[in-house]
């Protein structure tokens, strides 16, 4: 199967719109709910047919879930690697379902259906993974959508549920709601001025708990955090969401903070090192995928901070995820080589930003 | 020496009697002294096989559940720990007071307080229901190697699983 993007609606990445509140410093907000249909084992300890059973009663489902109108249905199972890692770099399917780690291929049965409004994985670690994204910060219209969709799928799918422990996963720490809201924000202002680590630290203490750019297990590259709920039982989906709003739009406060600290008191230092970031992105031959991130990272603060025009945050989000190797890969139409990524890295880069350069470059 | 009583067997307990500050020993076989009321379990002889089945009994009180496994899914608390994911739903009832205990640790709470929730067809949940209980049953059936059944129960369940598709 060779996977054709211009099937997915928006891409897929219709949060990278940038249309949302804060959304130079909110890239998207996300809203997660843990799934399994009840009278099979969990993924894991479940047989090949049983897998490839609750993938066809989902799919039996999707004409009557209002929310997955038009859904696009992609079988991980059925892709090359180069695929799968293409729909994780877009966010829409986790590591363990693209099989990126460890297995060479998707498990039987993997899948992401994907609508305009929302993406439900497919026999990843639960039996169902229902998502919604919004551009910038949006945790309350994620969650709207989200409690739709898992009314609707629930309605027509019969969940695993425990009278006193709730929604049943494989794995407890997601027991409960089955929960998990996040999202995806750029704090290169409190990492600056060093104040990140006492803010991550008073997220732990809020019961919040802080990731990398592609979550569980990554590596924080570019100032890009994701900040999620740590615990899934004992508050209600609506606390939880809550919770998570509040504090967010506590740390947008200290970041906007930080830096109107930074342009104070080190104006000229700061301004100088961003234009380099973004000269070298204009014009470099090579570029490493993590380089590349803290570049963009510095280009995306000179944009907040309004020093550099002309230059859309939608942009800068289209690079972030369409500059990685999968996509430039899918886009040469064969695996390329890290040295090899990381020229057609700096060639795509060059060519998206001379497009937009207009009244940036005086 | 010969027991005091049947002169016959050897002498086996030394039994020191006072009755009235008058002191007599009596030595007695074990099933004199069994007669007269008295136990006799001498202590085991040290022996390799004794020292070796202790020690199973032992291990076996340590971890009563350990090897407890879900009747559904055959997936033990042992499975469990290595791996820290259950294997199905009716794990959560295999392994209820284990779980309880750790959803406390990790969430502080092991009740859940947020969306109920109602099975939509429950027509679609009878047929999923007697599949589990058919496998519940499978399982038991081989467990206590009682093949003939075993065979009939895994026809049933692929009958079911087939009209299920």
């Amino acid at each position: 199967m060779t996977l054709d993007l211009s099937l997915l609606p928006d891409g897929g990445v219709p949060w990278l719109a940038a249309s949302g509140e804060h959304a130079d410093i909110v890239l998207s907000s996300r809203i997660r709910f843990a799934r399994n249909v009840a009278g099979y084992a969990f993924t894991a300890r479940a047989r090949d047919g049983e897998r490839l059973r609750v993938l066809a009663q989902v799919r039996e489902a999707v004409p009557r879930v209002p929310s997955l109108v038009g859904a696009v249905l992609l079988r991980l199972d059925e892709m090359t690697t180069i695929e799968r890692q293409l729909l994780h770099e877009r966010h829409l399917v986790s590591k363990e379902l693209a099989a990126l780690e460890g297995a060479t291929e998707a498990r039987s049965g993997a899948a992401v259906l994907v609508s305009s409004a929302a993406a439900v994985m497919v026999n990843e670690e639960d039996h169902l993974r229902l998502q919604v994204f919004r551009s910038g910060f949006d945790i309350g219209g994620a969650f709207q959508a989200a409690t739709k969709l898992d009314r609707e799928l629930g309605g027509e799918v019969p969940y695993a549920f425990h009278h006193e422990f709730g929604f049943l996963t494989s794995c407890p720490t997601n027991t409960g709601t089955g929960m998990r809201a996040s999202v995806l924000i750029h704090l290169p202002g409190l990492v600056l001025t060093q104040e990140i680590a006492k803010v991550l630290q008073g997220l732990q203490q809020m019961g919040l708990t802080y990731r990398g750019l592609y979550g569980e297990g990554s590596e924080v590259v570019g100032n890009f955090f994701q900040i999620s709920n740590q615990t899934t039982m004992g508050r209600s989906e609506d606390e939880l969401a809550d919770q998570l709003t509040r504090v967010v739009r506590r740390v947008i406060e200290q970041e906007e903070e930080a830096r109107r600290v930074l342009l104070r008191d080190a104006g000229y230092i700061i301004e100088d090192k961003l234009w380099r970031a973004y000269g070298t992105l204009r014009h470099a031959r090579s570029l490493p995928a993590d380089e590349a991130m803290n570049l963009l990272s510095g280009v995306r603060l000179a944009v907040g901070l309004q020093l550099l025009s002309g230059l859309s945050v939608y942009t800068l989000n289209k690079l972030l995820i369409f500059s990685q190797s999968a996509h430039l890969s899918l886009e040469a139409g064969r695996t390329l080589t890290e040295s090899e990524a990381n020229l057609a890295r700096a060639r795509h880069v060059r060519q998206v930003l001379a497009s937009e350069a207009g009244l940036a470059d005086r | 020496m010969l027991c005091d009583q049947c002169h016959e067997r050897d002498a086996v307990l030394n039994l020191t009697q006072i009755v009235e500050n008058a002191v007599t020993q009596l030595h007695l076989c074990e099933k004199c002294a069994a007669e007269r009321g008295i136990e006799t379990t001498v202590s085991m002889p040290k022996h390799p096989l004794g020292e070796f089945l202790q020690a199973v009994q032992q291990q076996a009180l340590q971890v009563p559940g350990d090897a407890a496994r879900c009747a559904y899914c055959g997936t033990s608390l042992r499975d469990f720990r290595a791996s820290g994911r259950l294997g199905c739903a009716h794990c959560y009832g295999a392994f209820e007071q284990s779980l309880r205990d750790l959803l406390r640790r990790v969430h502080g709470s092991a009740q859940h307080v947020g969306r109920s929730y109602q099975v939509p067809n429950p027509a679609l949940l009878e047929r999923d229901t007697s599949l589990g209980a058919l496998r519940a049953q499978l399982q038991k059936a081989i467990e206590s190697e009682e093949f003939e059944t075993a065979a009939r129960l895994r026809d049933e369940i692929r009958t079911l699983e087939l009209t299920a598709r």
